[in-house]
């Protein structure tokens, strides 16, 4: 495309004022916001970890030891690689993974029945239903679901009542509780983009198929599913993204024994007070998971425009 | 070849809450047949054709198949392939796998599929377009393969709904002829939706008029054209000069009616209304414009009326008069256009006639809105 066509274009639909002031909105919010940080910060993941006083100076070049560290850990430690960061890492990939097809398999059916069903009212009243929980943020919502899953908590006290159980399962150490809360957390971001897509879906397709004698699951198979997969994608990108880089929930709602590579990402920034590995390590998990989502967008054959919709 | 499959509905109600979409309709159709439901927008053509399909059931009443009870049978159970309002091609399948689902839902391999695909789309001149997407077909394009995909599934029924009514009027009279031929070579029954009349005339064996849920007169398209059955008939299919007046006097088949404006005229009475119109019931009487000519004296008859022409429209093949007759009654009639002088001028006073076999008298009901 031609530019200069384009800008012409662009100021006679937007007028001068608005067209500029958009323009410089997004410039800002691209470079300020976006790019500069996150510039910076894989400037940072390819420094040493020097005190304030030697930076700038002749120590300060570049190097990758902070990433060598991912990889092989420190000199002389037991063993030839990191295996305590790259576990974590791994798992929680692997973890992410998984709440992303919980919520997938939990919000198809329902983002399926809010989008085809044009019952109005009650169709409305259950939109609302999965709104207003947001509205309670995030730290509150995670600790209601430490009560929930706590020892005494009640779905303990059902279950140990009901005596389906003799012993308090311990929903926390066992994670479940992490991946109840993290499936929560994102459930709208995977709902809305799929019932999005499936709204505008034509209903007479669907009964079309039924009028040639195709199942529920065929009629699933073969028109929904390929007609929501920009919402389904776009929603899985949303959530897996989002948990993989969760901090909160892997906080409050984590078992004693497991990090979340966020956490390890978060004691380099604080506690560790070495900013160059904390930025390292992010990258690593940033670029890490661009690469999970791009490939899996070419296995399920995923135009980056369909992202967007 | 298939041997087409009879449909009866019995006595059919369908209901929406309170609503009424549908009342008491009786209707038989024979195998083979082209039929035809003939009506204005929302008098419940769709509705009819779902509880045909199985996409609902009549709140009342039977839908008979091939002599069976259809009560129970889902769409997907039913010998009925339906050709929907907007066709409901799959976006995201090709026209091959579009015109072949049926047969992937039945499990049939991939070459099997071809095959079939390959000589639907030769039936339908689309050879060449198999490997496209339907958003890359034309509209008349698409028609063809939303017939070809619901001709896979070798219904003994095949149900359209409205299915040319996006096209333009070109190509829509073009598809008319290619549908009816398509349904004389694989002979399955035929029940087409339109609120076009020229299309319910031209293709259908016979045609079911319908207005408000009721179903008016089921019969040939001459008939329903020469012979309607009610008021509403009569203004709906095709154009009609409408007279309203009381009956003055019953003569065997003809009547005098004696009309607000235009004095008495004399009619033939319809055949569902006859025996059953008295002297002094309200009654409309209806002469087509083509049945309207200038009469070559001024003296007066029954079958008379007098007229002013406001101005002319010519139409190619024929031109129209629209004319003012007494206190104001607005007529119009169709001359053919034989190559001669026109015989009528703006202003000028005409006496028309018609032969009286050519109106008929209907009792008074409603009509048509334009
Ligand atoms: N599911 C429904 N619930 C309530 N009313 C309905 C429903 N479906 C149809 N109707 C009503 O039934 C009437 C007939 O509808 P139908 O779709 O059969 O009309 P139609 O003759 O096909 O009209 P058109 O030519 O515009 O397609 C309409 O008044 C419509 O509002
Ligand atoms: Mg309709």
């Amino acid at each position: 495309m031609d530019i200069r066509k384009i800008f012409p274009d662009y100021y006679r639909r937007n007028g001068t004022g608005l067209g500029t002031f958009l323009l410089i909105a997004v410039f800002f919010w691209v470079v300020v916001l976006i790019i500069l940080p996150q510039l910076s910060m894989l400037d940072f993941s390819f420094r040493h970890h020097l005190p304030p006083p030697e930076m700038g100076g002749p120590k300060d070049t570049y190097t990758i030891e902070h990433y060598k560290y991912l990889v092989f850990g420190a000199k002389g430690a037991g063993s030839a690689y990191n295996v305590v960061d790259l576990g974590v890492f791994v798992r929680t990939l692997v973890a992410a993974i998984f709440v992303t097809i919980v919520d997938l398999i939990l919000c198809y059916p329902l983002a399926y029945y809010l989008g085809q069903t044009k019952g109005g009212g009650f169709t409305r009243v259950l939109v609302l239903l999965l709104i207003i929980p947001y509205w309670v943020n995030e730290i509150l919502r995670a600790f209601a679901f430490r009560i929930i899953f706590g020892d005494s908590g009640l779905i303990n006290e059902v279950l140990l009542n009901t005596g389906t159980i003799a012993q308090p399962i311990d929903f926390i150490r066992a994670n479940i509780a992490l991946y109840a809360g993290l499936s929560y957390a994102y459930i709208l971001l995977m709902i809305f983009p799929i019932y999005n897509v499936i709204e505008s879906l034509d209903r007479n397709q669907i009964e079309a198929a039924r009028d040639m004698g195709a199942p529920w699951w065929r009629i699933h198979w073969r028109i929904v599913i390929p007609y929501a997969k920009p919402g389904i994608s776009s929603g899985c990108t949303m959530v897996f993204m989002l948990s993989a880089g969760a901090l909160a929930a892997p906080q409050i709602l984590g078992g004693p024994s497991s990090l979340w590579f966020t956490q390890i990402i978060y004691q380099w920034f604080n506690s560790g007070g070495n900013w160059p590995r904390g930025a390292a390590f992010a990258i690593v998990l940033l670029v890490t998971c661009i690469i999970i989502v791009l490939s899996l967008m070419r296995a399920f054959k995923v135009k980056m425009g369909d992202i967007g919709k | 070849m298939k041997k087409g499959v009879a449909v009866n509905l019995e006595d059919v109600w369908i209901r929406f809450g309170d609503f009424v979409a549908v009342r008491e309709a009786n209707v038989n159709i024979n195998g083979g047949e082209f039929f035809s439901f003939l009506g204005p927008s929302g008098c419940g053509k769709t509705t009819i054709l779902r509880a045909v399909s199985g996409f609902l059931e009549p709140s009342q009443g039977r839908v008979m198949i091939g002599g069976k009870d259809m009560v129970g049978f889902g769409p997907n159970k039913r010998p009925t392939a339906l050709i929907f309002q907007n066709l409901a091609l799959f976006p995201l399948m090709k026209v091959w796998e579009n015109i072949t689902f049926s047969l992937e839902v039945k499990g049939a391999s991939k070459k099997d599929r071809r095959k079939r695909a390959d000589e639907l789309l030769e039936m339908i001149a689309l050879s060449d377009q198999s490997e496209k997407l339907p958003s890359e077909l034309s509209g008349g394009q698409k028609q063809r393969v939303a017939i070809a995909r619901a001709l896979c599934a070798q219904p003994d029924v095949l149900l359209l709904d409205e299915p040319l009514s996006a096209l333009d009027l070109k190509l829509r009279q073009h598809m008319r002829t290619e549908l009816r031929e398509i349904q004389r070579r694989v002979g399955i029954t035929f029940i087409y939706i339109t609120h076009d009349q020229g299309e319910a005339l031209t293709m259908s064996d016979s045609v079911a008029v319908m207005r408000a849920g009721i179903i008016d007169q089921v019969a040939e398209g001459q008939a329903i054209y020469d012979d309607p059955a009610t008021a509403f008939v009569a203004s709906f299919v095709g154009e009609n000069n409408v007279m309203r007046g009381k009956i003055a006097s019953l003569d065997g088949k003809q009547a005098l009616i004696a009309t607000n404006r235009t004095g008495e005229l004399i009619a033939r009475i319809a055949s569902s209304a006859q025996g059953s119109m008295k002297v002094g019931d309200d009654a409309m009487m209806f002469v087509r414009p083509e049945a309207l000519r200038i009469a070559k004296d001024t003296s007066e008859a029954k079958n008379r009326l007098s007229a002013k022409v406001r101005h002319e429209e010519f139409e190619g093949q024929s031109y129209n008069v629209f004319l003012d007759g007494d206190a104001g009654k607005e007529l119009k009639m169709s001359l053919i256009n034989v190559g001669q002088q026109r015989e009528s001028a703006q202003g000028q006073n005409l006496t028309l006639e018609y032969s009286p076999d050519q109106a008929v008298v209907l009792p008074a009901g409603e009509l048509a809105s334009e």
